[in-house]
């Protein structure tokens, strides 16, 4: 699968501190009406680590990410990203915390009035920044994610793929220190769900951005786990037999509102649990 | 098939209304406190000014010219049985400024701008796009509803002038053709009639309506819940719900002032 020419890299952020974590859920519960989402929940997505998370539909994966991002409240519990607590920050914190954090909607949520490079360029727009840098940045990342060529086009006249990338473009722009991705292959055809999946390794092992990426495809998280981004041949390709990712993933499932596993592909595959036998059967 | 009909509780109707009106409050208070809160954003101020006034235009020139045209008509019938029909001019000219002209446009823009803007904004809630803005660090109430909020309040002040003028225009169309009232005489009891409070209400009508028309519209938009669907069911209520308002805050507004500065 080849792959387009890489923007400058500046791996910074990231991978400047492995130690902390990115993102912390201690004991959070969420219910909508009598309905418990998610009840109880912890985990921690440690800073340079990439995180799948699963689950059947309904069973709270959406909501997860809105509330590690201060887009929702939980009832009781506290959250942390990068080190803040989200749950005790008021709104106008949120949105300074925010651009330290990059989302990829479910159906993309592209400003369906503005056009492809200024959707891209959305944030860098509200910080004033000079219009040729702008557009410097916007064409970097378009070539990025190989649609330098819908610069100018409308969300409407994009295939939910092209929006789909629009989206991971628009997300990545300004190099965020955690990236949560919300079924970014999720109704797509198989050879597109590649090429985003291959977009993801690639933003993964060129920047080694903190992910937590929900999914329903569990071949998308093996794809992740067993391949990598080759910058030389600027490809993706697949790990050695027996050699592991350099950037550490792991997998989270949900299931009744509780975190039912949380551990790495080989825990994973050697899991007793019948239900996760199942799922992953 | 069968219906099962569900008994709502009144304690829970009259909860859901409270909680509306603290979040209409609550987001009306957040609006206002960002005119004084950086960045403003004027350009989206004016490109809703744009919307919302020139686009409205067509309809308050028809609609304070016919409003104008009736109200002399319907008077005349009555004032040519006293032999008043030169009063024909006062009547018209302060039922259109203090009353009509406002009601009319506020109604006009109420049915136009407040639909329009409960569904651009309830489409983008159902499709996670005020949510995307806010997680790309931008707060939807500066960037939408502020604007929306400046743009109609100042533009509804100058569509009433408009549909005043208008009715006015309309109303001697009406006493100079059918009824042979001379122009002069007709504009002269128009002008005479007016005194300062006249004008006061007529023109800080269109401001409250302003703010009524904008704020209902967006509060219907931003919390649309149940797709397409939701989508829908908010643009009616915005517009019934702004025009109710409207309707309430005409009377109340207009006793104060005549409380305020006497009745004539």
């Amino acid at each position: 699968m080849p792959a387009p020419t890489l923007p400058s890299e500046n791996p910074t952020a990231s991978v400047a501190s492995l130690s902390g974590y990115a993102i912390e859920f201690d004991k959070v519960s969420i219910a909508f009406d009598e309905k418990v989402v998610l009840d109880g929940i912890s985990f921690q997505l440690a800073r340079g680590e990439t995180k799948a998370l699963f689950g059947v539909a309904g069973s709270g994966k959406s909501t997860l990410l809105k509330l590690a991002m201060g887009l929702m409240r939980p009832d009781s519990g506290r959250i942390f990203a990068l080190g803040e607590e989200v749950t005790r920050m008021s709104e106008q914190e949120l949105f300074e915390l925010r651009r330290r954090v990059g989302i990829v909607f479910q159906e993309s949520a592209l400003f369906d009035s503005l056009k492809v490079y200024e959707n891209v360029a959305f944030r860098l727009m509200e910080e004033k920044t000079p219009a040729e840098e702008i557009e410097r940045r916007v064409r970097e990342v378009l070539r990025f994610v190989e649609l330098e060529q819908t610069y100018d086009m409308r969300p409407s006249e994009l295939s939910g793929g092209m929006r789909r990338r629009v989206a991971i473009a628009r997300a990545i722009i300004t190099e965020p220190e955690v990236l949560l991705y919300d079924s970014p292959t999720g109704g797509l055809d198989p050879v597109t769900s590649n090429t985003i999946v291959e977009l993801i390794v690639k933003q993964r092992d060129v920047y080694k951005t903190s992910a937590l990426m929900v999914t329903h495809r569990l071949q998308d998280a093996f794809t992740m786990a067993t391949h990598q981004f080759d910058k030389a041949t600027n490809q993706m390709v697949v790990l050695p037999k027996g050699q592991r990712c350099e950037v550490p993933l792991s997998f989270l499932i949900l299931r009744d509102a509780k975190v039912i596993f949380d551990g790495d592909a080989q825990q994973l595959a050697t899991s007793r649990d019948e239900y996760i036998r199942e799922y992953i059967s | 098939m069968a219906f099962e009909l569900e008994l709502i509780s009144p304690i829970e109707v009259a909860k859901d209304v409270a909680l509306a009106v603290q979040e209409y409050t609550l987001l009306s208070a957040q609006s206002l406190a960002n005119f004084f809160r950086r960045p403003l954003y004027m350009g989206d101020m004016l490109q809703q000014a744009d919307l919302i006034g020139v686009g409205s235009l067509p309809i308050v020139i028809l609609t304070g010219l016919s409003v104008g045209a009736l109200l002399a008509l319907n008077a005349a019938s009555t004032l040519q049985r006293f032999g008043g029909i030169t009063l024909i001019g006062q009547l018209v000219s302060i039922g259109m400024v203090t009353e009509l002209g406002p009601l009319i446009t506020g109604l006009m823009v109420a049915g136009r701008n407040a639909s329009g803007m409960a569904s651009e904004l309830g489409s983008m809630i159902v499709t996670e796009q005020i949510d995307a803005m806010r997680a790309l660090g931008t707060d939807p109430t500066k960037k939408l509803i502020t604007p929306r909020i400046g743009a109609t309040a100042f533009m509804l002040f100058f569509l009433t002038i408009i549909a005043d003028l208008l009715g006015l225009i309309g109303g001697f169309a009406v006493a100079h053709l059918i009824f042979g009232l001379n122009s002069r005489q007709y504009w002269t009891s128009v002008w005479q009639i007016l005194v300062f409070r006249d004008v006061f209400t007529g023109l800080i009508k269109p401001v409250l309506f302003g703010f009524i028309i904008s704020t209902v519209g967006c509060y219907y938009g931003i919390s649309t819940r149940g797709g397409t669907q939701g989508v829908g069911r908010s643009t009616t209520q915005a517009v019934v719900a702004a025009s109710v308002l409207i309707l309430i805050v005409d009377f109340f507004v207009t006793k104060l002032i005549f409380a305020i500065f006497g009745y004539r």
